[in-house]
């Protein structure tokens, strides 16, 4: 088995080798350790993507807006992933965001997660048919079970989740009734002898 | 008394880092501290008459065992060889988590030995290869087996039986990725498995003299004087490999030089030094020189050092004698002052090592803080902006915004990986090929093309925004944010300039370690002596801890 080291150190130097700049070399190195680390087929996508990344047309998306649309192109993966990330402050405001045609999705999906764990909120990310719920870059929700790589992603949808809870007041009052019953009713003489007692609160 | 830390401008350069040496702050120091209540057991030694065979030694505290095991195998001589090229040496050896099974000794003779082409798991922690001092070890075994010790001038001068050509871990050739033991409280502190596994190695070296002795001559044969075998350490050959950790891992950087400039700056903010730390002080130091006589090395370079540091050191310790009263009022901070006005950089970090020996209290807690979690400070803060990144670069690399990368000089040299051995090497960028191959090592040069590029850039712009345009610089941009929160994070020197001396790099890290007896073979490899005069295993239970002096 490969160590999470020796992944990260071949995916940064191959993605330096297909030409990216050491910089983004590193973030591919990150990304492909945490998609394996999540059993998330990292490499294998990688590798496929920059044997073939010489032959395919694909554009950069440098500033990322509401809507991305490539209409006869492919968004690169990385350059459109890295940009997310860098500019994830300004977007966290959009309600959604939609890129039409992103060449091999799964290597955009961990610049989301690490997105998710910056802006402190969970982030749900739609490529075509597979959902995932990012939960701030600790653990991925998918119905995506396949090792296999995805080419494109024609409808990737982003949508940046509000920090709320799962259940309603109901249910917390229920729960938080039952957790009373490990507490003591209090006699006077445990009321006397509690904290602050005896001192006089208008020294 | 505020004493301000050391300037990193002062410290971070290259002559000032490749004149540090060990301190109470070293590694292996600490890793003997942390371990000196474990229990220490030889498991396995299966080794024929020769001494050739399989041996397990391990620490063990409640359920927690760490096994070193050794493969030592037969070795040609014409095949001995120390550097990275070998592809076989006299003996190889793994650190395991835990107790290995037969099964896993078996699958670990045939993985072990091969080295950087074999396979280890997550069992497995460090690895490590090393080859004998012919020399030495069979002038040790040719006196044991005759029933006398051996010539001591022979050994002192050499230093060991056996010497280390690499010591890897944290997840090169699938050993165990640091994320699944970072939690335990052990080994939180940096190499000390690495430590640990060259201590023990250290004690095989002795077995297994003893043992081929006693096969030698069965009547005859005595074993090797406890007293001689803690004056022997085990001997590395280092080459460039380390140079390139240093840049690589900022944070963790910055924590050991962090480490040593607080102790430094609370040693010499102590007003009144009782007497005992005063003499404790001056008795390292005087000791100390017994140990830098001993160093032996060909190197011009390192003749030059050693002999300022000696000619500097007895003259500090006659002013020490003669002049200096330590009744006075901050006296270190006093010592300190004189040491930097009238002493070489070698003497002056040897002063601030000697300084820490009295002050366990101030020391001690410092070490924990010595590790980093790098990934923590991956992330770059891209909603700052131009004008900050740019204030940034003028306050933390001042001196390197004045290097002239125009001239052939400054740019001279490049760092890469070799296709043979996927090991760092430096060559001239003008007389040889790959430079377009070239490793991001080069930070002073691109942080100054960083700072260039920032000037002629829209000072509101983001750096989101700056990043998208300008990718090729993004590896000094990440650097720069971290500067910014670690000050000794960066090594205020030009890495790929004319002057560079690539063992400064490896001395800076060596020193951290413990090493002693730097004895640089070109201005790209040296060897060195690791736990010379460090306590048996069977002394770690209460040693001195000035061992290093003894």
């Amino acid at each position: 088995m490969k160590s999470l080291s020796e992944i990260d150190t071949v995916s940064k130097r191959s993605g330096r080798a297909a030409g990216y700049s050491w910089g983004i070399a590193e973030e591919i190195g990150k990304n492909i350790r945490l998609l394996e680390i999540f059993s998330l087929p990292g490499i294998k996508n990688l590798n496929d993507f920059l044997s073939k990344k010489k032959n395919m047309k694909l554009e950069n998306l440098n500033l990322i807006t509401e809507v991305n649309i490539a209409d006869n192109s492919q968004y690169c993966p990385i350059i459109a992933g890295v940009n997310f990330l860098d500019q994830i402050k300004t977007l966290e405001v959009l309600s959604e965001i939609k890129f039409k045609n992103i060449a091999y999705p799964m290597l955009f999906l961990p610049f989301v997660s690490r997105a998710s764990e910056i802006v402190g909120k969970r982030i749900f990310l739609k490529l075509d048919e597979n959902e995932f719920l990012l939960n701030f870059n600790n653990n991925i929700n998918s119905n995506f079970s396949k090792k296999e790589i995805i080419k494109i992603a024609k409808n990737v949808s982003i949508k940046i989740l509000e920090n709320k809870d799962s259940f309603n007041d109901n249910e917390w009052k229920e729960l938080y009734k039952l957790s009373q019953e490990t507490f003591v009713e209090e006699n006077e003489s445990l009321k006397q002898s509690g904290a602050g007692a005896g001192l006089t609160d208008n020294d | 008394m505020n004493i301000p830390l050391r300037d990193p401008n002062v410290v971070m350069k290259l002559s000032r880092l490749g004149s540090f040496h060990q301190s109470r702050l070293s590694f292996l120091r600490s890793f003997l501290n942390e371990f000196k209540d474990w229990d220490y057991k030889r498991d396995l030694f299966e080794l024929n008459e020769n001494g050739y065979g399989t041996a397990v030694f391990s620490f063990k505290k409640k359920n927690r065992v760490y096994s070193l095991i050794c493969f030592a195998n037969e070795l040609d001589e014409n095949e001995r060889s120390d550097r990275v090229i070998a592809t076989k040496w006299d003996t190889a050896f793994t650190l395991f988590d835990g107790v290995p099974t037969k099964l896993d000794i078996n699958r670990l003779k045939n993985e072990v030995p091969k080295q950087e082409i074999g396979r280890l798991s997550y069992k497995e922690l460090t690895l490590s290869r090393a080859n004998k001092s012919v020399r030495v070890f069979n002038h040790v075994v040719e006196s044991l087996s005759n029933g006398v010790q051996p010539d001591k001038e022979l050994l002192a001068k050499v230093g060991y039986l056996y010497r280390t050509t690499a010591v890897y871990g944290s997840g090169k050739f699938g050993l165990a990725d640091r994320f699944r033991i970072k939690n335990r409280e052990e080994i939180y502190g940096p190499f000390r498995l690495e430590m640990m596994l060259v201590y023990l190695v250290r004690q095989f070296t002795f077995d297994q003299v003893n043992h081929v002795a006693k096969n030698k001559n069965p009547k005859k044969a005595v074993n090797l004087d406890p007293e001689i075998c803690k004056s022997l350490g085990i001997g590395n050959s280092t080459g460039l490999g380390m140079a390139p950790f240093i840049v690589n891992h900022p944070t963790l950087l910055n924590n050991w030089i962090y480490a040593r400039e607080v102790s430094l700056k609370k040693i010499r903010e102590i007003k009144n030094v009782a007497i005992n730390k005063s003499n404790l002080f001056k008795d390292c130091l005087k000791r100390s020189i017994k140990n830098i006589t001993s160093w032996n090395t060909e190197s011009e370079y390192q003749i030059k050092k050693i002999k300022s540091l000696l000619r500097d050191l007895n003259k500090f310790i006659l002013f020490l004698d003669n002049e200096f009263d330590f009744k006075q009022e901050y006296p270190f901070n006093k010592i300190y002052e004189y040491v930097e006005d009238k002493y070489e950089e070698e003497c002056i970090e040897y002063a601030v090592s000697m300084m820490m020996e009295p002050y366990d209290n101030i020391v001690a807690p410092l070490i924990k803080n010595m590790s980093s979690e790098e990934d923590r400070y991956f992330n770059i803060p891209t909603q700052r902006t131009v004008i900050e990144l740019k204030t940034i670069i003028e306050n933390k690399y001042s001196e390197i915004l004045n290097i002239d990368f125009t001239k052939k000089e400054s740019n001279l040299n490049f760092w890469f990986i070799s296709k043979n051995k996927e090991e760092p090497r430096l060559a001239n960028r003008f007389d040889e090929n790959g430079s377009d191959l070239e490793q991001p090592l080069a930070i002073a040069r691109d942080i100054k093309k960083l700072y260039e590029t920032l000037s002629v850039t829209k000072s509101s712009s983001t750096i989101a925004l700056f990043l998208s345009n300008n990718s090729d610089l993004r590896h000094v941009v990440r650097r720069a944010f971290i500067v910014e929160k670690f000050p000794y994070s960066e090594i205020q020197d030009n890495t790929i300039g004319k002057e560079i001396v690539p063992i400064d790099m490896l001395r800076l890290k060596l020193s951290f370690f413990g090493a002693l007896k730097f004895d640089p073979r070109s201005d790209k490899w040296l060897r060195i002596c690791m736990f010379q005069g460090a306590p048996l295993p069977e002394q770690l239970k209460n040693f001195d801890e000035h061992w290093v002096y003894s």
